[in-house]
């Protein structure tokens, strides 16, 4: 870093601003600025004909009232269903990972190439085929019924386990790279060392893989938590009108009600409770090496 | 976050000796299933685009057919959203490209007031949940009273592009020997002559990655796409229309199409590296 700044030196002081500035300018105004309207709107009370909505932004903090009262049956079931996918991603992804960084030797590279594979198909056509997959008259149902291990409903689709299995599904990507990466910088001398002052293997494990892994830990589940608690296509897909959450809510309410302030309040309480939740969670695993 | 992802292809392989034997065969058949449930549904996909089912869904095996990669293209409709979404990729992956890049630089070869600020503000859109943006979005153009459509699709997809380039091309400049600019212009180089002969050819490697993945990101987006469109139809909200509607199966057909291209210019991709590497 020295040397990139003394090789600058013959540089002007306003050129770094001037290479930042288009960027920060467009994020400005066009994700700033929606923000500011978006909190606007939240607080705005709809008046007018459904033909000629208006909107008169008036402190109306009866928007969120209404969000906590009305939805709130979603918004638990919101975080229920994504911190459930959050611990589901991790543990499929840990011994995949694991696998990958330790155990693949020359054929770690295919394998990280198979595993990125999938998420070149499209989001939607990926929850679509698992659509097909947990069928009620498919294998899947017929397997598990056979051992017994078919939910109440009798049924696979429209249960909160098809939400749940989707959810997991369409991030487990973001928890098995980061995963990886940590696995792959631990130094496999820490562990040879534990296990010549005689660690058992499980030992090895919880005092210097799983310690040394979780940065990766971090940053997977927060990769995965935020968009599975703003997802609605995996509820909609493969749930039930008793499986929606806050980001069906949203969604309709923006595009089919078009009630704009009840919708943006919707939003900011599911952005505030993400951010709380991020912050107490970073802060309990006190890692500051998230970027 | 952003580093954990950018930073795979850097790495190199090491082992560890010394598991016991049925708890190392024990993980590596979960580490499998794990990855064949990966597979799970592009094996469905791949197979029911060989269907030919009798009603409007895809969604239970009726018999084999060539009938739909005979005529992938039978539905001008998911021709022409599937065409809009490369358009909007290229040109909303173009403009992001040179304002990402310019950041990218500016934070790794520059020192200014205010680095790691404009660092945690790159990271911020990152950390919102995409219905999120696609809502503040929509109140934005609603107070602007822009009309939704191309436009506004293509201000969405560079506002949320930006960042996932500036990382991606910030993490692959890191450890560069910077010191071969100095070099070039102590060779009487001018600064000019320097930027295109030194460093372009060595950040060029970055925004070519950083420009794949923000491509693939534009032609994937639904969620904030879906808030933004108005009555335009990209490839991803044809798809979510006809699960309401109509199902054809030429939607599996330009899916494996996509996998298959994405597979040989990623196989394309290693074989180029190793040969360079090798060279």
């Amino acid at each position: 870093m020295a040397g990139a700044a003394a090789s600058n030196r013959q540089r002007s002081k306003i050129a770094p601003y001037l290479m930042i500035l288009p960027a920060l300018a467009y994020l400005a105004i066009f994700f700033v600025v929606p923000f500011f309207t978006l909190a606007r709107t939240s607080l705005s009370s709809s008046g007018g004909s459904i033909y000629l909505p208006t909107l008169e932004f008036n402190w109306d903090f009866g928007n969120y009232l209404e969000a906590f009262s009305h939805y709130q049956d979603q918004i638990i079931r919101t975080f229920t269903y994504a911190l459930a996918a959050t611990v589901l991603c991790l543990l499929l992804a840990f011994p995949l990972a694991y696998v990958i960084a330790f155990k693949a030797g020359r054929y770690k590279n295919l394998i990280l190439g198979l595993v990125i594979l999938p998420f070149f198909v499209t989001f939607l056509i990926r929850t679509i085929a698992w659509k097909t997959i947990l069928e009620d008259d498919g294998w899947v149902v017929s397997a598990l019924g056979a051992v017994g291990l078919l939910p109440s409903e009798g049924r696979l689709l429209s249960t909160s386990w098809a939400v749940i299995g989707g959810l997991t599904y369409n991030w487990i990507i973001f928890m098995i790279l980061p995963l990886y990466v940590s696995l792959e910088k631990i130094d496999p001398r820490l562990i040879e060392a534990s296990k010549d002052l005689y660690s058992s293997n499980r030992r090895s494990f919880t005092k210097v893989i799983l310690p040394l892994s979780m940065p990766g830990v971090l940053a997977g589940s927060l990769l995965v938590f935020i968009p599975a608690s703003g997802d609605f296509i995996n509820a909609d897909y493969l749930g039930s009108t008793q499986t929606t959450m806050i980001g069906n809510v949203i969604q309709k309410q923006f595009l089919v009600v078009k009630d704009y302030p009840a919708a943006a309040a919707l939003s900011m309480v599911l952005m505030a409770i993400i951010l709380v939740g991020v912050l107490l969670y970073t802060r309990a695993l006190g890692t500051e090496d998230l970027v | 976050m952003t580093k954990a992802i950018t930073e795979i292809a850097t790495t190199e392989p090491k082992t560890i000796k010394g598991s016991p034997k049925w708890g190392d065969l024990l993980l590596r058949i979960v580490a499998g299933l794990v990855l064949l449930y990966l597979f799970l549904p592009i094996f469905v996909i791949i197979l029911f685009s060989f269907n030919d089912p009798k009603g409007k869904f895809n969604y239970s095996w009726q018999g084999f057919t060539l009938k739909n990669w005979a005529d992938p293209f039978k539905y001008p409709a998911l021709t022409d959203a599937l065409k809009l979404s490369l358009n909007v990729a290229a040109v909303s992956t173009l403009v992001a490209l040179v304002l990402g890049s310019l950041v990218a630089v500016a934070l790794v070869r520059q020192r200014f007031r205010g680095r790691t600020a404009v660092d945690t503000f790159l990271i911020l859109p990152l950390t919102a949940p995409e219905v999120v943006i696609g809502a503040a979005l929509l109140t934005l153009f609603l107070d602007f009273g822009w009309a939704a459509g191309y436009v506004t699709i293509l201000i969405a997809h560079i506002a949320f592009e930006i960042s996932f380039i500036a990382m991606t091309v910030r993490a692959r400049m890191r450890g560069f020997d910077w010191t071969l600019e100095d070099a070039s212009m102590d060779l009487g180089a001018s600064p000019t002559r320097t930027f295109f002969k030194v460093t372009l050819p060595l950040i060029i490697p970055g925004i070519v990655a950083a420009g794949m993945l923000s491509f693939a990101l534009s032609l994937d987006d639904f969620i904030i796409t879906y808030f933004v469109s108005g009555s335009t139809v990209t490839y991803p909200l044809y798809v979510n229309a006809a699960v309401k509607a109509a199902v054809p199966p030429q939607i599996n057909v330009l899916a494996t199409a996509i996998l298959l291209i994405s597979l040989i210019l990623l196989a394309v991709g290693t074989l180029y590296r190793r040969k360079r590497i090798e060279a």
